[in-house]
């Protein structure tokens, strides 16, 4: 709605030629550039995420096997995992796996002899779960971020506000495990009506058995509406205090017009940031508070990896979260391009 | 922001900000609270931190009026004990993370020439990973020891730094006064020293309370996880996970050092606010 108003503003005074280059030109422009950038930072994560899990004291094949393996089977796991050669030669051959969506396979089990150990094949239970929760949040997070900050915003300083800043504010500081347990303590220990932990049998989806998704899904929430809602209210007081605002009120137009179609209008680019924060805090957030419902995510896989040491199923879930991280990033980049007209001049 | 930041070397003194704001009157008070618990607590616990004294679980008594935790030592004892770790850990952290940050925030925006682009883009490569997610790999790295977790959590905290400085910086460098410094011939240290860093301490000090809860929550968070301090250590952070199965039994022995965690947090964040309000109130006097 706003490029399209901004697009016929243009061509009214500047020569149609030079409008339209600007009107698109810096947008694609803008978009390949993001692209690009994104795409590098992916590629130098990948190389840090490698640099990290290689840096182990000693090989990893004598890390996951213990110092008293014998030779023959260590030489045998050196071989499996490619170990035994250069470390440039490693990183080359492991990102073109994962760019065939081959992500290897996972150390230990290959140590301990397990078959069916490829990580592609283990991962995918672990990554669709953890969609459904935080796609789950994310879902409930939006709305709630959005209607929250706005009204503590208008209600600035009255008791609506702080009834809603102050436990925004204590909840947006917390650890998730801290927020976790204190939930599992109220709904679990005292009142005895939700699960304290997400087990479910393997194949089962969450959604199955959607009781024991709500402590987790609450404790995401709490931490992330939190800072959310206080970011939002930041921007609407803003707003309001805007020449705009006052100009629009003075000149009579109703107080609930001025909110929705001045106030709010203005207040949403700022927020796609903030969303996006608050997605991108997910990614994150999940580690741990899968850890703390043991829900059989992402999270909890890669903090598995990490205390038995498998390499190869930590780089592989490391880079998954690091390239949603980044996705996300980009994604909210172009949204608040396309939604503030301003900025796409000024890009150019 | 840019112009925003700079309220020039007008300072907020402490009692000053604790005097005209109740929520930092409030943070502060259990700020030192909290704090006098974690530095001298240890030596008013009645048991050892280490010594099982009792059946695992068992509920409040007497002796021991926290319970005892999953192995059978006094909860209390730990709670007192647990929170040195967490404020040492997390203040070292912090304090690294402002030495590094500061430095690379004073190189990036006094540099004129490819120092700048280079260190700022190494930041924004640091940025763009989830904060635990380069926890866990500094830990899978070099182990869950105190110097990686110090080492880590001022790795993810410092970009924040170092662009704040670096904006400041390099407003600030082509100020009138920097150069007439630069013009008498003045070393490059003294000038950091003496006109750059007094006036961009403002925005610099604004957010450590924030950093400073960052690098608690991120080193607990480790911990938490079992990926940090070891047992049989006493850790807030650790406590909470090792005692979880017995919530049922005896809850204080996870709600106790879960609640002092938390005060702490909400503690520094409230001084942290109250900090910047009134560093906002003496910009719109003056």
């Amino acid at each position: 709605m706003a490029i399209a108003s901004n697009t016929a503003g243009l061509s009214v005074g500047a020569p149609v030629r030079a409008a339209a280059t600007s009107a698109h030109h810096p947008v694609i422009g803008f978009l390949a550039r993001r692209l690009a950038v994104g795409l590098l930072t992916l590629l130098i994560a990948s190389m840090l995420i490698f640099a990290a899990t290689n840096i182990l004291p000693g090989n990893a094949a004598v890390v996951v096997l213990g110092r008293g393996a014998t030779p023959a089977v260590l030489h045998h796991l050196e071989v499996e995992l490619g170990i035994n050669r250069p470390i440039p030669v490693r990183y080359l051959s492991w990102l073109g796996g994962m760019l065939h969506g081959n992500f290897g396979h996972s150390a230990v089990a290959e140590a301990e002899g397990r078959p069916d150990s490829a990580i592609t094949v283990t991962l995918g239970s672990p990554l669709a779960d953890s969609a459904i929760l935080a796609g789950l949040t994310a879902l409930l997070l939006i709305p709630l971020t959005l209607v929250l900050g706005v009204l503590a915003g208008l209600h600035a300083r009255r008791k609506l506000d702080y009834s809603i800043s102050v436990p925004a504010l204590v909840m947006s500081g917390l650890p998730e495990f801290v927020t976790g347990t204190a939930l599992i303590f109220i709904f679990f220990t005292e009142l005895n009506i939700l699960p304290p932990i997400t087990l479910l049998n393997p194949g089962q989806s969450p959604l199955s058995n959607l009781k024991a998704m709500i402590l987790p899904v609450l404790t995401l929430l709490a931490v992330a509406v939190g800072a959310g809602i206080r970011q939002v209210r930041a921007g609407m007081i803003e707003i309001l205090q805007q020449d705009f605002i006052r100009f629009a009120r003075l000149n009579g137009i109703p107080e609930r017009r001025v909110i929705l179609r001045y106030a709010l209008r203005n207040a949403l680019a700022p927020s796609v940031q903030i969303i996006a924060q608050n997605l991108q805090y997910l990614v994150g957030g999940i580690i741990i508070v899968e850890s703390v419902f043991t829900y059989p995510g992402i999270g909890t896989y890669l903090v598995n990896a990490v205390t038995s040491r498998d390499v190869t199923e930590v780089q592989a879930a490391a880079v998954i979260l690091a390239a949603l991280y980044i996705v996300i990033n980009i994604i909210a980049d172009l949204i608040v391009v396309f939604l503030v007209p301003k900025l796409r001049t000024a890009m150019s | 922001m840019s112009t925003a930041v700079l309220p020039g070397r007008r300072r907020v003194r402490l009692p000053a900000l604790l005097a005209h704001d109740w929520a930092g009157r409030i943070g502060a008070i259990l700020v030192l609270l909290v704090a006098g618990v974690a530095l001298f607590g240890p030596s008013f616990a009645p048991h050892s931190s280490t010594a099982t004294i009792g059946i695992p679980g068992l509920g409040p008594s007497p002796g021991a009026p926290l319970g005892l935790d999953f192995l059978g030592r006094d909860v209390l004892s730990r709670t007192l004990d647990g929170g040195r770790s967490t404020l040492l850990l997390g203040g070292a952290a912090t304090i690294l993370t402002y030495l590094i940050g500061v430095t690379v925030g004073l190189a990036a925006g006094n540099a004129r020439s490819l120092v700048d682009p280079i260190l700022m883009r190494t930041v924004d490569v640091v940025l763009s990973f989830p904060a635990l997610l380069v926890m866990l790999l500094a830990v899978t790295a070099f182990g869950g020891g105190r110097t990686v977790l110090v080492g880590a959590a001022a790795l993810v905290l410092f970009p924040g730094v170092a662009r704040i400085v670096r904006t400041a910086t390099s407003e600030v460098a082509t100020r009138s006064y920097v150069e007439a410094a630069v013009a008498r011939g003045e070393r490059a240290v003294a000038i950091v020293r003496r006109e750059i860093l007094p006036n961009i301490m403002a925005p610099i000090v604004a957010d450590l309370g924030i950093r400073f809860s960052w690098s608690i929550i991120l080193i607990a968070s480790v911990n938490y996880l079992g990926l940090g301090l070891q047992p049989p250590t006493a850790d807030w952070g650790l406590m909470v996970s090792e005692n979880r199965s017995i919530i049922s039994t005896n809850p204080w022995a996870v709600m106790a050092p879960a609640v002092m965690l938390a005060l702490l947090i909400v503690a520094v964040n409230l001084v942290g606010d109250a900090y910047v309000r009134q560093l906002g109130r003496s910009r719109s006097q003056g």
